[in-house]
């Protein structure tokens, strides 16, 4: 087969790796739009659903008995069944439709209605329906935090500086179920170690979960999965019922839920009934409302790249986390599992989420290195913090994390290995030592840990689960053992349980412990001007990244060492000499900046180019221009001076040209304008040829290199150089000749 | 429906009344605040379901009602109420009984119409124990 080298090369990109499958309806491999959906209809006999997207109230399999019985609002259904679905997603779309009108008009839809909605909008447009519909006002985000080793210490500590950076909610499960306490007691204490209010979570099953939520562990729970086909909740061992009561019986522990469900899964699982992955959720999603779940976690979660995998997969998952929010629905927005191998395709269908805001733009960001996580990798990793926090600074949005300095991770990550190790001291359990906490401090990941004796802690964390001890005996330990603020912020989490609040709608908690959900922080986007704007101390803290700096620390005033000084010797006038080079420099050349932009010293410059002159057998005159910063025009003149009618000019920051009088100011023999690809055997060359071109010699070509990033790493400190020289501008000041002393 | 067996593991032996700014750090030096005092009630998620009907959103309410009476019942008990509505677990008069008893015993009558309205659908999508 004949091979082209350019597609053999883009074979090998990371994308390619990636999986791509035609549509094939036979086997649910359809992500919008099947030609097996049905056509949206609903029958109502005296406010009863007797038909509904097709089917007979005879036929209705159990979630349709479910979303009937519980889901859609039968006092405006026919009203919104009436409407026309393209009508619809223009409310949708359109600014001065008020969210609270869309969650009433679309909690009388069917689920083919609903996908009918969203099949006429492209992703812009649902994005910006989903700015307008996402439940809560202010955008969050959760963290996963979970390391192989199980090492409590260092979850602390990861649970610490994921809570400093501003996670509202952090999950974590376990590899070994039995340490499923020490997960959840070292989350706790490190998340309230590093910002009171988070709420956490340990995914693990049903029983053990409520146990851990009875202790006060944990905050809340999303492990309450379903199926959009009858077949694939029975694989799941449920019913929409069973479901109910689960999510019932959480809130009575007054354990905040959400449901998880997501498009592809009822594919992956073989009972997806020939429908589109999309109808499927929709059915989900109604029956997650029905069931009086708060919210949901979507957008496709672990089967990701099973819908990622199809034509308009991505837009399908988009898609969903709109149905969800203009449900009402709280929507942690997927992005938790691997999606690709390419950055460039994880970015972009991030966007989607990341740009409009969801309550949570990840169910679950991966605060630790990917061996580290035990939900089968993150989508993004500690790895990708920078590029997330950089990407909100760009486009000025709050995607839910915030910067912090090395220092202030460090001092978070060792408080809460040492308050780990008072509540251990304080239990009983096996020792924490300081090595350890030293080490969760500092660590990239659990390797970095000493060993732990874990058929210890694994006994200790099973008599932590079936003993009497709870975060009230959490808070006392750590109290007794100086970590007051920890110890109030641990019993803040329980006093908010009385309150109940954390359980409505797209709930979080602020820094005083209050809720912020759909109830208390509505959103109320209604165009530009209203709606979340990331404004004042918000603003500050996202754009303050510690890779920012100030122009004064990129380019200071003058190192001090420009490696030669410049000794003013009386007014430039026109040379006569014909084997002179006149080298022109900028006003502030080894005065306020001293290096060139390729490293170089002044001092080293001029030796350069007095080198490469003198080697042809001419001599070097050097001349200060005052009275412009302008590289042509320094050049120009010290031409119009040169007795051989050659000039070089240079500024400060290394841009060099060789001129000829009588040559345009802008019509030069050799531009250099790419300062900082040069070196001293480039400079040596210049002056080689700028004196070759004296004697009527063919120049050589001057070594350059090739760095096409010079430019985007080093425009800003060009920029700033520039102003510098134009600082030192001053009009009307005549040329001067120059001595040059060298430095020893 | 089993015993209450296992009920160490579920704080709630009696409903506090302990208020919510009440739970401080002193208090808990004092010695003062019991597991008890720091589960949620029944009245609040009664008023939790009453902001959700306010705002428009009917089954997060219907949640809540049923989670205040839930809150009666310990956490055994009512994992094995899940256990029952799970599929195939129960047969129909198994359901029905149970969703009296829940009714009656424990002054729950959303979770007994709740678990009465299941048994009907099991019955007739062969979810019920044969």
């Amino acid at each position: 087969m004949e091979r082209s080298k350019r597609f053999e090369v883009r074979s090998r990109r990371p994308v390619n790796l990636d999986t791509f499958v035609a549509e094939d309806a036979g086997l649910g491999l359809v992500a919008m739009d099947s030609p097996n959906d049905p056509t949206p209809s609903l029958t109502l006999v005296q406010g009863r659903i007797v038909e509904m997207d097709g089917r007979e109230e005879a036929d209705f399999d159990t979630i349709d008995r479910y979303i009937a019985a519980h889901a859609i609002d039968r006092s405006v259904a026919e009203e919104a069944m009436a409407l026309p679905s393209l009508d619809l997603a223009r409310h949708l779309v359109d600014i001065s439709t008020p969210r609270a009108e869309l969650i009433r008009l679309l909690s009388g839809c069917t689920p083919a209605k609903l996908c009918q909605i969203m099949s006429h909008l492209n992703v812009v447009e649902m994005m910006m329906a989903l700015q307008k519909m996402r439940a809560r006002r202010t955008p969050g985000n959760q963290a996963h935090v979970t390391n192989w080793r199980e090492n409590p210490v260092l979850m602390a500590a990861d649970a610490a500086e994921a809570a400093l950076r501003g996670f509202d909610e952090l999950e974590t499960t376990c590899r070994v179920a039995r340490m499923a306490p020490f997960n959840a007691l070292a989350l706790l204490v490190g998340s309230q170690t590093g910002r009171g209010g988070v709420m956490t979570q340990c995914a693990v099953e049903e029983a053990l979960n409520l146990r851990l939520g009875l202790k006060g562990l944990t905050t809340y729970a999303e492990t309450l999965s379903v199926y959009g086909t009858d077949d694939a909740l029975r694989d799941g061992d449920d019913t929409p019922w069973s479901k109910g009561l689960l999510a019932s019986a959480y809130a009575s522990r007054g354990i905040k839920i959400r449901f998880t469900s997501g498009t592809g899964s009822e594919t992956l699982m073989g009972y997806e009934d020939g429908k589109s992955m999309l109808y499927l959720e929709a059915r989900c999603l109604l029956l997650v409302k029905g069931a009086g779940a708060q919210g949901v976690q979507n957008g496709a979660i672990s089967c990701v790249a099973l819908t990622g995998a199809l034509p308009q997969g991505v837009r399908a998952i988009l898609a969903e986390n709109l149905i969800a929010a203009a449900l009402g629905l709280e929507v942690a927005s997927g992005n938790d599992a691997m999606s690709s191998h390419s950055d460039m395709r994880k970015a972009a269908k991030l966007m989607l989420q990341f740009l409009p805001g969801t309550d949570f733009v990840t169910s679950g960001y991966s605060s630790m290195p990917r061996r580290d996580n035990m939900f089968g990798g993150g989508n993004f990793d500690a790895e990708d913090l920078d590029d997330w926090m950089i990407i909100q600074r760009d486009m000025r949005v709050n995607a839910g994390i915030f910067p912090i300095t090395e220092d202030q991770a460090i001092a978070v990550r060792r408080r809460a290995g040492q308050a780990m190790q008072a509540v251990f001291r304080g239990f009983g359990f096996p020792e924490i030592r300081d090595d350890e906490i030293e080490a969760a401090a500092l660590a990239y990941n659990s390797d970095d840990m000493p060993d732990r004796d874990l058929v210890a802690d694994i006994a200790a964390a099973q008599d932590f689960l079936e003993g009497p001890l709870t975060a009230l005996d959490v808070a006392r330990a750590l109290d007794e053992s100086g970590f007051a603020d920890v110890a109030a912020n641990v019993l803040a989490m329980q006093r908010v349980r009385v309150v109940g609040d954390y359980l409505q709608p797209a709930a979080v908690l602020d820094a005083d412990f209050a809720a912020k959900s759909a109830f208390t922080d509505r959103n109320d986007y209604l165009g530009p001007g209203t709606g979340y704007r990331v404004a004042g101390e918000t603003w500050a803290r996202l754009s303050a990244i510690p890779q920012q700096q100030t122009a004064a620390q990129m380019v200071p005033l003058t190192s001090g060492a420009a490696g030669v000084r410049l000794l003013p010797r009386g007014p430039a006038v026109s040379g006569t000499r014909t084997d002179e080079v006149v080298v022109g420099l900028g006003p502030a050349f080894a005065e306020d900046l001293d290096h060139t932009l390729c490293g170089l010293s002044h001092g080293q410059v001029l030796a350069a180019l007095t080198e490469g002159i003198t080697a042809q057998g001419l001599v070097p005159r050097f001349v200060r221009f005052h009275d412009t910063a302008d590289c042509g025009l320094i050049g120009w003149q010290a031409a119009q001076l040169s007795g051989s009618g050659i000039g070089i000019g240079l500024q400060s920051k290394g841009t060099t040209l060789i001129t000829r009088k009588g040559l345009a100011p802008l019509n030069n023999l050799e531009l250099f304008s790419q300062a900082p690809l040069l070196s001293r055997e480039a400079y040596v060359q210049i002056g080689a040829n700028a004196a070759s071109h004296a004697l009527g010699r063919p120049p050589m070509p001057v070594p350059v290199r090739v760095d096409n990033m010079s430019r985007l790493r080093l425009i800003v400190h060009a920029m700033l150089m520039h102003k510098r020289e134009i600082a030192a501008v001053r009009a009307g000041q005549a040329a001067e000749d120059l001595e040059l002393g060298f430095d020893a | 429906m089993p015993d209450h067996r296992d009920t160490d593991i579920d704080p709630r032996r009696r409903e506090s009344s302990m208020l919510p700014e009440d739970i401080s750090l002193d208090a808990l030096r004092a010695g003062g605040i019991e597991p008890e005092d720091v589960t949620i009630r029944r009245r609040t998620l009664d008023a939790q379901a009453e902001r959700a009907e306010a705002e428009g959103f009917p089954q997060l309410a219907r949640n809540f009602r049923r989670a205040a009476e839930l809150t009666a019942i310990p956490a055994p008990v009512l994992l094995d109420l899940y256990e029952k509505l799970r599929p195939k677990r129960a047969r129909y008069e198994e359901l029905l009984a149970l969703s009296q008893e829940v009714t009656a015993r424990f002054d729950a009558p959303e979770t007994g119409a709740y678990i009465r309205e299941a048994a009907e659908v099991y019955r007739t999508k062969g979810l019920v124990r044969d």
